[in-house]
């Protein structure tokens, strides 16, 4: 019985080719399903009785709220095991994450302001889930500024993962701070463990944008990690024999 | 080197260089000072706004004392011989961050009232929010510390520690000043107490360890 390896692609010569073979099927599949979702959200989904319109940019903001905390959470991930096991391809995929995940949760942010002000009357309201949201963008903008601050890669790899792994303790009290604080935003609509308090079809135009989001997610992070290696590993012999004059992929 | 003699050390660092450990208490009160004159001087106003104006200075004077806390050390080499050490990294992290705390927070706790008052917050007020600063500010120690570590010999190192930092120890200031207000609204604390206990014991717990793992990497 052959085993399988789960290093064979830990090497960054390897994971380069497979990253440049994902990134095409990743971003067709972004586009695919973001025009799929986006349909339903705009088409297919109801009227709001209560909200009117002005709720339809759920299809957005939720996903991108999931998505900048799934984000954090996989970039403390690689960074742990970059750091646990001295993993180069790992503390380079938690680099090529950052900047996505704090674009998620700018978006989320965003989106939020927009929905707030023909719901609430407010572009912005100190409430627990937003404020955490907050904290959240503030966590990835450290990492990037305390990985910008440092010269030596390999430093810069391990310190930013130790921050890493310190603030993923704020992304549980972010998802349980709706229960925490009892305030303005509205509770989460859906749930693992009861049924959602909302039309199917709605919660199918969201898990679709989700799934969206993530193949635009995966797109962006292999070809971000695409160039993280090339830069890092510009000496390297095989990079050499694959680009002779230099010419970007 | 023992986790004792770098507590003794510090300590004494501390007692000889007055004019540093002075800097923040004064600064804390400078800040916290400042607020009247931008929000104006209505009594009730500023009651309400005392506690929460207390906590933020404090949270912004202990962030300025901590990029000194490993920077001397490691300018002059006595961190690489902590490094060396057959005791514990942690532990005598624990021990600098504990002469740390009461050299500076400790003194803002002791100032605190006195900016209390200022704001006019009763007797009642003024005990809950010595307890919850005497609970919190260790917490603020203990993360910056962390953050301090990381930022050993980086540039820029004080601006970017308090990017670090100031996230992270946000919840202690949720629940520190919300204790204060808790107490006024004439609703119960202790739940806010508890919480701000269960952080300390968690940051006494694991921001050594955390604190140790940057100062390894930074000298590495």
């Amino acid at each position: 019985m052959t085993r399988i390896n789960w290093f064979y692609y830990a090497a960054p010569a390897r994971f380069y080719g497979l990253a440049g073979k994902l990134v095409p099927w990743c971003a067709a599949a972004a586009v695919v399903l973001a025009l799929w979702g986006l349909w339903i959200g705009l088409v297919v989904a109801p009227t709001d009785f209560q909200q009117r319109d002005s709720y339809r940019i759920i299809f957005v903001h939720v996903p991108a709220s999931w998505m900048s905390m799934v984000l954090y959470v996989a970039m403390a991930f690689w960074a742990a095991i970059g750091l646990i096991f001295n993993a180069r391809l790992a503390a380079m995929l938690a680099q090529a994450i950052a900047p996505t995940g704090a674009l998620m949760t700018f978006l989320s942010l965003w989106t939020g302001a927009l929905w707030g002000k023909p719901t609430w009357g407010t572009w912005w309201v100190w409430d627990a889930r937003l404020t955490s949201e907050l904290i959240l963008l503030f966590l990835y903008i450290g990492y990037l500024s305390l990985r910008a601050a440092i010269d030596d890669e390999r430093r810069a790899d391990r310190a930013s993962a130790v921050l890493a792994i310190v603030g993923v303790v704020n992304v549980p009290i972010i998802y349980f701070s709706v229960q925490w604080w009892n305030t303005l935003h509205q509770g989460a609509s859906v749930s693992l463990t009861k049924a959602p308090t909302m039309a199917a079809i709605m919660l199918q135009g969201m898990l679709v944008m989700t799934l969206a989001l993530w193949a635009y997610a995966f797109a962006v992070v292999f070809a971000r990690v695409r160039l993280i290696i090339r830069e890092r590993e510009r000496g390297a012999a095989w990079l050499r024999d694959l680009h002779p004059a230099g010419a970007l992929p | 080197m023992t986790a004792l003699a770098v507590f003794l050390r510090d300590l004494r660092l501390a007692q000889r260089r007055r004019a540093d450990t002075l800097a923040a208490a004064i600064f804390f009160v400078i800040v916290a000072s400042l607020f009247p004159l931008a929000l104006g001087a209505d009594p009730a106003w500023l009651r309400r706004l005392g506690p929460g104006v207390v906590w933020v200075a404090a949270l912004l004077a202990s962030m300025l004392s901590m990029p000194r806390l490993f920077a001397d050390d490691a300018a002059d080499g006595t961190l690489e011989q902590m490094l060396l050490s057959p005791t514990p990294l942690p532990l005598l992290v624990l021990a600098k961050v504990g002469a740390h705390w009461l050299a500076n927070g400790l003194l803002l706790t002791l100032v605190a009232p006195v900016l209390a008052l200022q704001y006019g917050l009763d007797g009642g007020s003024i005990g809950i929010l010595v307890l919850t600063l005497l609970l919190g500010t260790p917490v603020l120690s203990l993360v910056g510390a962390i953050g301090a570590a990381l930022t050993v010999g980086v540039r820029g190192a004080a601006v970017l520690l308090s990017l670090l930092v100031l996230p992270l120890v946000t919840p202690a200031l949720i629940f520190g000043a919300g204790a204060v207000e808790a107490a006024a609204g004439g609703m119960d604390t202790g739940g806010h107490f508890s919480l701000l206990g269960a952080m300390l014991v968690a940051a006494m717990f694991l921001a050594p360890w955390a604190a140790a793992a940057g100062l390894r990497i930074s000298l590495d």
